[in-house]
Protein backbone atom coordinates (compact mmCIF):
# COMPACT_ATOMS: atom_id res chain seq x y z
CA UNK A 1 0.00 0.00 0.00
CA UNK A 2 2.68 2.42 1.06
CA UNK A 3 4.84 1.47 -1.90
CA UNK A 4 2.07 2.12 -4.46
CA UNK A 5 1.27 5.34 -2.67
CA UNK A 6 4.88 6.46 -3.02
CA UNK A 7 5.05 5.50 -6.68
CA UNK A 8 1.96 7.41 -7.60
CA UNK A 9 2.42 10.81 -6.09
CA UNK A 10 5.40 12.47 -7.68
CA UNK A 11 7.19 14.94 -5.48
CA UNK A 12 6.44 13.20 -2.19
CA UNK A 13 8.28 10.02 -2.96
CA UNK A 14 11.97 10.73 -2.49
CA UNK A 15 14.52 9.42 -0.02
CA UNK A 16 17.20 11.51 1.67
CA UNK A 17 19.75 9.98 -0.69
CA UNK A 18 17.87 10.98 -3.87
CA UNK A 19 17.54 14.62 -2.75
CA UNK A 20 21.22 14.76 -1.70
CA UNK A 21 22.36 13.27 -5.03
CA UNK A 22 20.14 15.65 -7.00
CA UNK A 23 21.40 18.62 -4.98
CA UNK A 24 25.11 17.83 -5.49
CA UNK A 25 24.66 17.15 -9.22
CA UNK A 26 22.68 20.40 -9.61
CA UNK A 27 25.40 22.41 -7.83
CA UNK A 28 28.03 20.96 -10.20
CA UNK A 29 25.87 21.55 -13.30
CA UNK A 30 25.20 25.15 -12.17
CA UNK A 31 28.86 25.81 -11.33
CA UNK A 32 30.28 24.63 -14.67
CA UNK A 33 28.49 27.13 -16.99
CA UNK A 34 28.86 30.04 -14.52
CA UNK A 35 32.62 29.45 -14.16
CA UNK A 36 33.04 29.09 -17.93
CA UNK A 37 31.21 32.36 -18.66
CA UNK A 38 32.87 34.28 -15.79
CA UNK A 39 36.39 33.25 -16.82
CA UNK A 40 35.64 33.44 -20.56
CA UNK A 41 37.90 30.43 -21.04
CA UNK A 42 36.44 29.05 -24.27
CA UNK A 43 35.34 30.33 -27.67
CA UNK A 44 31.80 31.72 -28.02
CA UNK A 45 30.20 28.75 -29.79
CA UNK A 46 31.73 26.18 -27.43
CA UNK A 47 30.44 28.15 -24.43
CA UNK A 48 26.91 28.34 -25.90
CA UNK A 49 27.01 24.58 -26.34
CA UNK A 50 28.25 24.07 -22.74
CA UNK A 51 25.56 26.40 -21.28
CA UNK A 52 22.73 24.51 -22.99
CA UNK A 53 24.21 21.06 -22.38
CA UNK A 54 24.57 21.81 -18.65
CA UNK A 55 21.03 23.29 -18.51
CA UNK A 56 19.43 20.26 -20.21
CA UNK A 57 21.39 17.86 -17.99
CA UNK A 58 20.36 19.76 -14.85
CA UNK A 59 16.69 19.76 -15.92
CA UNK A 60 16.90 15.96 -16.36
CA UNK A 61 18.66 15.60 -12.98
CA UNK A 62 15.99 17.65 -11.18
CA UNK A 63 13.10 15.88 -12.95
CA UNK A 64 14.59 12.55 -11.87
CA UNK A 65 15.87 13.22 -8.34
CA UNK A 66 13.46 15.97 -7.15
CA UNK A 67 10.22 15.23 -9.04
CA UNK A 68 10.89 11.47 -9.41
CA UNK A 69 9.79 11.28 -13.03
CA UNK A 70 10.81 7.87 -14.37
CA UNK A 71 9.59 5.23 -16.80
CA UNK A 72 7.56 3.26 -14.23
CA UNK A 73 3.93 2.53 -15.11
CA UNK A 74 2.71 4.82 -12.30
CA UNK A 75 4.47 7.76 -13.98
CA UNK A 76 3.16 6.92 -17.47
CA UNK A 77 0.74 9.85 -17.81
CA UNK A 78 3.18 12.28 -16.21
CA UNK A 79 5.80 11.35 -18.80
CA UNK A 80 3.30 11.45 -21.70
CA UNK A 81 2.07 14.93 -20.72
CA UNK A 82 5.69 16.09 -20.24
CA UNK A 83 6.68 14.86 -23.72
CA UNK A 84 3.57 16.46 -25.23
CA UNK A 85 4.50 19.75 -23.51
CA UNK A 86 8.05 19.51 -24.89
CA UNK A 87 6.63 19.14 -28.43
CA UNK A 88 4.46 22.24 -27.93
CA UNK A 89 7.41 24.20 -26.50
CA UNK A 90 9.63 23.09 -29.38
CA UNK A 91 7.06 24.34 -31.93
CA UNK A 92 6.34 27.50 -29.95
CA UNK A 93 9.89 28.65 -29.19
CA UNK A 94 11.56 27.13 -32.26
CA UNK A 95 8.86 28.49 -34.59
CA UNK A 96 9.08 32.00 -33.10
CA UNK A 97 12.86 32.09 -33.45
CA UNK A 98 12.71 30.74 -37.01
CA UNK A 99 10.08 33.21 -38.21
CA UNK A 100 11.64 36.25 -36.55
CA UNK A 101 15.15 35.36 -37.73
CA UNK A 102 13.81 34.99 -41.25
CA UNK A 103 12.02 38.34 -40.93
CA UNK A 104 15.21 40.11 -39.77
CA UNK A 105 17.13 38.48 -42.61
CA UNK A 106 14.67 39.63 -45.28
CA UNK A 107 14.18 43.20 -44.05
CA UNK B 1 -18.66 -9.64 14.61
CA UNK B 2 -21.69 -8.26 12.86
CA UNK B 3 -20.37 -4.71 13.12
CA UNK B 4 -16.92 -5.72 12.04
CA UNK B 5 -18.14 -7.46 8.89
CA UNK B 6 -20.18 -4.37 8.15
CA UNK B 7 -17.43 -1.82 8.69
CA UNK B 8 -14.49 -3.71 7.25
CA UNK B 9 -15.59 -3.71 3.60
CA UNK B 10 -16.71 -0.10 3.92
CA UNK B 11 -13.42 1.12 5.41
CA UNK B 12 -11.08 -0.65 3.03
CA UNK B 13 -12.41 0.85 -0.23
CA UNK B 14 -12.61 4.24 1.45
CA UNK B 15 -8.93 4.19 2.27
CA UNK B 16 -8.20 2.98 -1.23
CA UNK B 17 -10.32 5.80 -2.65
CA UNK B 18 -8.34 8.31 -0.56
CA UNK B 19 -5.10 7.02 -1.99
CA UNK B 20 -6.46 7.06 -5.55
CA UNK B 21 -7.67 10.61 -5.00
CA UNK B 22 -4.19 11.73 -3.90
CA UNK B 23 -2.64 10.13 -6.99
CA UNK B 24 -5.26 11.67 -9.29
CA UNK B 25 -4.78 15.08 -7.67
CA UNK B 26 -1.01 14.79 -8.12
CA UNK B 27 -1.47 14.00 -11.82
CA UNK B 28 -3.99 16.84 -12.22
CA UNK B 29 -1.55 19.23 -10.56
CA UNK B 30 1.22 17.94 -12.82
CA UNK B 31 -0.92 18.77 -15.86
CA UNK B 32 -1.45 22.28 -14.44
CA UNK B 33 2.35 22.58 -14.12
CA UNK B 34 2.72 21.53 -17.76
CA UNK B 35 0.27 24.25 -18.84
CA UNK B 36 2.22 26.75 -16.73
CA UNK B 37 5.36 25.57 -18.53
CA UNK B 38 3.68 26.48 -21.83
CA UNK B 39 2.95 29.97 -20.44
CA UNK B 40 6.64 30.30 -19.55
CA UNK B 41 7.68 29.01 -22.98
CA UNK B 42 5.62 31.83 -24.54
CA UNK B 43 7.50 34.35 -22.37
CA UNK B 44 10.82 32.68 -23.23
CA UNK B 45 9.99 32.83 -26.96
CA UNK B 46 9.18 36.55 -26.61
CA UNK B 47 12.40 37.18 -24.72
CA UNK B 48 14.59 35.31 -27.22
CA UNK B 49 13.01 37.23 -30.11
CA UNK B 50 13.47 40.58 -28.32
CA UNK B 51 16.86 39.78 -26.76
CA UNK B 52 18.84 42.13 -29.05
CA UNK B 53 16.25 44.89 -29.51
CA UNK B 54 18.07 47.37 -27.27
CA UNK B 55 16.68 50.55 -28.92
CA UNK B 56 19.99 52.24 -28.11
CA UNK B 57 19.56 51.37 -24.43
CA UNK B 58 21.71 49.24 -22.13
CA UNK B 59 22.54 45.65 -23.09
CA UNK B 60 22.51 42.54 -20.91
CA UNK B 61 26.28 42.67 -20.72
CA UNK B 62 26.10 46.10 -19.05
CA UNK B 63 23.16 45.29 -16.76
CA UNK B 64 23.61 41.73 -15.49
CA UNK B 65 25.85 40.92 -12.56
CA UNK B 66 26.69 37.21 -12.74
CA UNK B 67 27.74 36.66 -9.07
CA UNK B 68 24.26 37.91 -8.03
CA UNK B 69 22.58 35.57 -10.53
CA UNK B 70 24.68 32.68 -9.18
CA UNK B 71 23.69 33.47 -5.60
CA UNK B 72 20.00 33.67 -6.59
CA UNK B 73 20.37 30.28 -8.31
CA UNK B 74 21.92 28.75 -5.19
CA UNK B 75 19.15 30.18 -2.95
CA UNK B 76 16.44 28.60 -5.13
CA UNK B 77 18.33 25.32 -5.42
CA UNK B 78 18.83 25.09 -1.63
CA UNK B 79 15.12 25.89 -1.19
CA UNK B 80 14.19 23.05 -3.53
CA UNK B 81 16.48 20.58 -1.73
CA UNK B 82 15.29 21.68 1.73
CA UNK B 83 11.68 21.15 0.65
CA UNK B 84 12.65 17.65 -0.49
CA UNK B 85 14.09 16.93 2.96
CA UNK B 86 10.85 18.24 4.53
CA UNK B 87 8.99 15.64 2.40
CA UNK B 88 11.29 12.90 3.77
CA UNK B 89 10.48 14.12 7.30
CA UNK B 90 6.76 14.11 6.42
CA UNK B 91 6.89 10.43 5.48
CA UNK B 92 8.47 9.76 8.88
CA UNK B 93 5.64 11.76 10.52
CA UNK B 94 8.02 14.31 12.08
CA UNK B 95 5.83 17.43 12.15
CA UNK B 96 8.40 19.74 13.79
CA UNK B 97 11.00 18.89 11.13
CA UNK B 98 8.47 19.50 8.32
CA UNK B 99 7.61 22.88 9.83
CA UNK B 100 11.32 23.74 10.16
CA UNK B 101 11.93 22.67 6.54
CA UNK B 102 9.04 24.77 5.26
CA UNK B 103 10.22 27.79 7.27
CA UNK B 104 13.76 27.36 5.85
CA UNK B 105 12.41 27.06 2.28
CA UNK B 106 10.30 30.18 2.90
CA UNK B 107 13.34 32.16 4.09
CA UNK B 108 15.44 31.01 1.11
CA UNK B 109 12.59 32.08 -1.20
CA UNK B 110 12.47 35.43 0.61
CA UNK B 111 16.23 35.84 0.09
CA UNK B 112 15.79 35.10 -3.62
CA UNK B 113 12.89 37.54 -4.00
CA UNK B 114 14.64 40.37 -2.14
CA UNK B 115 17.74 39.97 -4.35
CA UNK B 116 15.51 40.07 -7.42
CA UNK B 117 13.62 43.10 -6.12
CA UNK B 118 16.85 45.01 -5.46
CA UNK B 119 18.12 44.06 -8.94
CA UNK B 120 14.89 45.41 -10.51
CA UNK B 121 15.11 48.56 -8.38
CA UNK B 122 18.73 49.23 -9.42
CA UNK B 123 17.85 48.75 -13.08
CA UNK B 124 14.79 51.02 -12.95
CA UNK B 125 16.77 53.72 -11.07
CA UNK B 126 19.50 53.55 -13.71
CA UNK B 127 16.90 54.26 -16.40
CA UNK B 128 16.72 50.63 -17.54
CA UNK B 129 13.06 50.03 -16.67
CA UNK B 130 10.64 47.90 -18.71
CA UNK B 131 9.67 50.89 -20.90
CA UNK B 132 13.27 51.50 -22.06
CA UNK B 133 13.48 48.87 -24.84
CA UNK B 134 11.87 45.70 -26.20
CA UNK B 135 14.67 43.70 -24.61
CA UNK B 136 13.94 45.16 -21.16
CA UNK B 137 10.14 44.77 -21.52
CA UNK B 138 10.63 41.07 -22.28
CA UNK B 139 13.21 40.72 -19.48
CA UNK B 140 10.96 42.24 -16.80
CA UNK B 141 7.95 40.20 -17.98
CA UNK B 142 9.80 36.87 -17.98
CA UNK B 143 11.79 37.31 -14.76
CA UNK B 144 8.86 39.07 -13.06
CA UNK B 145 6.46 36.23 -13.94
CA UNK B 146 8.85 33.74 -12.33
CA UNK B 147 9.22 36.01 -9.29
CA UNK B 148 5.43 36.21 -8.90
CA UNK B 149 5.27 32.40 -8.97
CA UNK B 150 7.92 32.26 -6.23
CA UNK B 151 5.93 34.81 -4.16
CA UNK B 152 2.78 32.68 -4.59
CA UNK B 153 4.71 29.55 -3.55
CA UNK B 154 5.84 31.34 -0.37
CA UNK B 155 2.26 32.42 0.38
CA UNK B 156 1.20 28.78 -0.07
CA UNK B 157 3.96 27.71 2.36
CA UNK B 158 2.58 30.05 5.03
CA UNK B 159 -0.93 28.61 4.47
CA UNK B 160 0.42 25.06 4.82
CA UNK B 161 2.36 25.91 7.99
CA UNK B 162 -0.87 27.26 9.51
CA UNK B 163 -2.80 24.16 8.38
CA UNK B 164 -0.15 21.86 9.86
CA UNK B 165 -0.21 23.72 13.15
CA UNK B 166 -4.04 23.62 13.26
CA UNK B 167 -4.78 20.13 11.86
CA UNK B 168 -1.51 18.19 12.15
CA UNK B 169 -0.14 15.96 9.40
CA UNK B 170 -3.51 14.59 8.22
CA UNK B 171 -3.95 12.86 4.84
CA UNK B 172 -5.27 15.92 2.97
CA UNK B 173 -2.54 18.14 4.47
CA UNK B 174 0.15 15.67 3.35
CA UNK B 175 -1.33 15.52 -0.13
CA UNK B 176 -1.33 19.35 -0.35
CA UNK B 177 2.27 19.49 0.89
CA UNK B 178 3.26 17.09 -1.91
CA UNK B 179 1.66 19.32 -4.53
CA UNK B 180 3.37 22.39 -3.02
CA UNK B 181 6.64 20.44 -3.30
CA UNK B 182 5.96 19.74 -6.99
CA UNK B 183 5.29 23.46 -7.51
CA UNK B 184 8.52 24.48 -5.72
CA UNK B 185 10.71 21.99 -7.65
CA UNK B 186 9.00 23.11 -10.88
CA UNK B 187 9.95 26.76 -10.21
CA UNK B 188 13.57 25.73 -9.73
CA UNK B 189 13.49 23.89 -13.09
CA UNK B 190 12.08 27.01 -14.83
CA UNK B 191 14.89 29.03 -13.22
CA UNK B 192 17.51 26.74 -14.85
CA UNK B 193 16.19 27.84 -18.26
CA UNK B 194 16.04 31.42 -17.03
CA UNK B 195 19.61 31.78 -15.76
CA UNK B 196 20.94 29.99 -18.86
CA UNK B 197 18.97 31.90 -21.49
CA UNK B 198 18.76 35.33 -19.82
CA UNK B 199 21.82 35.80 -17.60
CA UNK B 200 24.52 33.53 -19.06
CA UNK B 201 23.60 34.09 -22.72
CA UNK B 202 23.04 37.80 -21.99
CA UNK B 203 26.53 38.30 -20.63
CA UNK B 204 28.23 36.11 -23.23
Amino acid sequence: MNQTHRNNTGAGSGSFKSYATGFVLSIVLTGIPFILVMTGALSHSVMVFCIFAAAILQIIVQLHYFLHIDTSSAMYWNVVSLLFTFIIIFMFVGGSIWIMYSLHYRM
Amino acid sequence: MQTQSLTMPVNAPEEHAGHDAAATQALGFWIYLMSDLIVFSGLFATYVVMAHNYAGGPTGKELFHLPDALLETLLLLCGSAVFGLAMVAMHKGDKRLVLAGLAAAFLLGLGFLSMEASEFQHMIRAGAGPQRSGFLSAFFTLVGAHGLHVAFGMFWMVVMMVQMAAKGLTGPVQSRLMRLGMFWHFLDIVWIGLFSVVYLMGVL
